[in-house]
């Protein structure tokens, strides 16, 4: 057939459409061209509005303070950081801007910060954990030292030899511990106790057996009340590590974070042994729980003991209109070392680092500064419900339960904690979490502490 | 380059998707699989090649199995619930009711709710809290007496049969269901009104009951519909992320799919080459699903 057939044949598109068809096109490339340009081109102005602008500075401190008395504590420095005319409140004024991301022991708040880290738009200073946790930014040049900053304010000489020691990485300083908490105290409600028949003493010691007896007792006269009450995962985690601590003591459990570390040994499988007969008396639905659901349980009478941190105090202790519950210590509730963990302080620190490439670096070095001076300290640190990493500290500051620690931080063995970044990467906890849910799950120990040995083994 | 006038102003108007389809859906796959091939095992960049340990690891890795069990008992429980309700909603639509578009409309809106919402009332309602703390539907069914089925929901642990866990996952298909039925619905209800109205005339004047005429008439043109709704709902469910984490949480062991298993491995291991891997094998299960099914649709096409 010849071509003049064939066009005929086919369906002939008018010239007008064609032209039509061609300018759509340009005008459709053309668009996602030009969007894909100034979407780059307006991020940089938007970044450069904030550092250049003269006078607009922003202090940026990242931190997960959200709850109870920890954002109690952070507003009080907050407000001293704005009004004071040396720092935040002169001129040009740096206010304080709060980023904060919800979540207990900074589980949500890690991952948004890795991402800021590593698209370059660090904050000004961000919260972490004193010791291992701050490896991974270490490592990857994230944080600068700060031994300037330690000289200026002559830190080295205010805070315990201990902590300088475990947040020296060789021989540098990256953080400026504001607290120390403890991880392994024992929280109950002397009410209910009674009415099963136990009483205990406000920091009174307990063995394990003497535990496990209050724990039956209450399970046989209270059947309406958990014994035990826990929380999700990161708290079942601090539970672990205060059972470990208590068989084999602060110096196995350092040895077992070392090269030689042997996670296979009978003391292990004693202690995940224990850790399997309390969950026996814990509530079913503790995963969903919060470490401030679960802690509420008990001074509302509907649990006997808790396990957590000695930030519950300031939860328990604080101001109701801080979010807080105002209990009464002693009477609504009390205190006591995790048992078989008497004379061992579990401790853990919040600090605060300089990132590299701060966008406001002076405002940040005066923060860092700021937070390890006496002042501070002692502002921050009874209302958050923690000692301060300074050793001189007005004791009249502080409550019941903070007088406590202070007199037993000076005398305990101390342990660093797993479930708040001391003593373990990210990488390993995160192992560990891997393998304590498994565990939750199957309940089977064997098991348990072969992922345990092997997440040692890859992490030591 | 004689034609260029037929075909070149189709490809001009095409090409924008092409060339942002090649960059940020081929181009990132591949990228995706070399770094699953890279020693990127830390929070520190680098791409050597080395290799195919980062799969090593998986197959090992006793909770990324535990993951996978998850998923199917979440798919299997998923799929069935969506199929029978979606197909029963179209039957019952089918007949034509006062207030069609009505019901339509009400059964798909959950579908337009993200994940992310459903779940945290979801989470409120399978709130497994017991006895007399108990909210949510287990204080429902306490009030109403029946107190066998107030559970545990999705913190439930025990295995659904043999090691398979668990039945946690087979709540947390609840609201999966609540949320896609309406849209399998609509997919039956496309293919229920596909059916020509003459075959079923034919079948009633030769004396079928209504019952047969849907038995023997209307069903059989169903499975290419139930075959699309399949791989629809399967594709989902192996992808499903949020509603795990809105629901279970991020460390909820109990709840992790392969999704949720990967964003473990990269955010909180930074182990960025196994986080790869998960998202590749992924995609290998997903293409298990889709390809033999795009094979087939091309192949019933050119035979109709």
């Amino acid at each position: 057939m010849s071509d003049e057939t064939m066009k005929h044949r086919e369906v002939r598109i008018p010239r007008a459409v064609k032209r039509g068809a061609v300018l759509l096109g340009l005008v459709v490339l053309s668009l996602a061209v030009a969007l894909s340009i100034t979407g780059c081109g307006s991020k940089k102005k938007n970044s450069s509005a904030t550092t250049s602008a003269a006078g607009k500075c922003q202090l940026q401190v990242f931190s997960w303070w959200t709850g109870g008395g920890e954002a109690a504590g952070l507003a009080k420095l907050i407000t001293d950081w704005n009004t004071t005319s040396s720092l935040g409140g002169g001129s040009p004024a740096c206010q304080f801007k709060n980023e904060t991301v919800a979540g207990g022991a900074g589980s949500n708040a890690k991952a948004v910060l890795a991402q800021r880290l590593v698209a370059k738009k660090p904050p000004d200073s961000f919260q972490g954990h004193a010791g291992k946790e701050l490896l991974d930014y270490i490592k990857a040049g994230q944080i600068e030292p700060i031994n300037f900053i330690y000289k200026a304010g002559g830190f080295e000489n205010a805070m315990a030899p201990q902590l300088i020691k475990q947040i020296t990485y060789k021989g540098n300083l990256y953080s400026v511990p504001v607290n120390i908490h403890r991880a392994n105290i024992l929280w109950f409600n002397p009410k209910v106790l009674k009415a099963a028949g136990i009483t205990i003493a406000a920091g009174a010691p307990l063995t394990w057996d003497q535990f496990i007896s209050d724990l039956n007792a209450i399970k046989s006269k209270q059947p309406n009340v958990t014994p035990l009450s826990l929380g999700e995962a990161w708290t079942q985690k601090n539970l672990l590590e205060t059972v470990i601590i208590g068989v084999v003591g602060p110096d196995g459990w350092a040895s077992l974070f070392t090269k030689s570390g042997d996670w296979s040994s009978a003391g292990v499988t004693t202690a995940l042994d224990r850790f399997k007969t309390l969950l026996t008396y814990t509530n079913s639905d503790a995963s969903s729980l919060t470490w401030q659901d679960a802690g509420k349980l008990v001074v509302d009478g509907k649990a006997a003991f808790n396990l957590m941190g000695d930030w519950q105090e300031g939860y328990f202790g604080g101001k109701k209109s801080a979010g807080n519950l105002g209990m009464k210590s002693g009477v609504d509730y009390s205190w006591t070392a995790m048992a078989d963990n008497n004379g061992v302080f579990d401790w853990l620190s919040d600090s605060f680092t300089l990132p590299k490439g701060a966008p406001h670096r002076d405002a940040a070095v005066k923060w860092l500064t700021f937070l390890g001076s006496l002042k501070a300290q002692d502002t921050f640190n009874p209302v958050k419900g923690s000692i301060p990493a300074r050793t001189d500290a007005n004791a009249a500051l502080y409550d019941t339960y903070l007088k406590w620690s202070l007199k037993q931080w000076k005398t305990d063995k101390l342990a660093c904690s797993l479930a708040h970044g001391c003593i373990a990467s990210n990488a390993w906890n995160a192992d560990v979490d891997t393998a304590l849910g498994q565990f939750m799950q199957s309940k089977d120990v064997a098991a348990f502490q072969k992922a345990l040995a092997a997440a040692a083994k890859k992490n030591a | 380059m004689k034609n260029i006038r037929r075909w070149g102003p189709g490809l001009l108007l095409v090409s924008p998707s092409i060339i942002l389809i090649t960059i940020f859906v081929y181009g990132l796959i591949g990228w995706n699989v070399k770094v699953s091939l890279s020693n990127w095992r830390q929070a520190q960049p680098t791409s050597h090649y080395s290799g195919i340990g980062a799969y090593q690891d998986l197959n090992h890795d006793a909770a990324f199995r535990q993951s996978l069990a998850h998923l199917l008992v979440f798919t299997i429980v998923f799929a069935l619930g969506t199929l029978i309700i979606g197909w029963t909603l179209a039957l019952l639509l089918d007949k034509g009711v006062k207030g069609e578009g009505f019901f339509r409309a009400v059964f798909l809106f959950p579908m337009a709710i993200s994940f992310i919402a459903a779940g945290i009332v979801w989470r409120w309602l399978m709130n497994p809290a017991p006895g007399n703390r108990a909210t949510g539907l287990n204080v429902i069914f306490d009030k109403l007496g029946l107190h066998a089925l107030a559970n545990q929901w999705y913190l439930d642990s025990n295995p659904v049969i043999g090691g398979i866990r668990s039945w946690g996952m087979a709540a947390m298909a609840m609201p999966a269901i609540w949320a896609l039925s309406g849209y399998v619905m609509a997919l039956y209800l496309a293919g229920f009104r596909g059916v020509p109205e003459e075959l079923r005339e034919a079948a009633r004047m030769d004396g079928a009951s209504e019952l047969r005429v849907y038995r023997h008439v209307v069903f059989p043109h169903l499975k290419p519909v139930t075959l699309a709704a399949l791989i629809i709902i399967g594709h989902i469910s192996i992808k499903i992320f949020d509603l795990m984490v809105a629901i279970g949480g991020k460390q909820g062991f109990n709840t992790q799919t392969p999704a949720v298993y990967m964003w473990i491995q990269i955010y909180d291991r930074s182990d960025f080459a196994k986080g790869a891997a998960i998202a590749t094998l992924l995609l290998l299960l997903i293409s298990v699903l889709v390809i033999p099914y795009l094979i087939y649709t091309v192949r019933s096409e050119r035979r109709s």
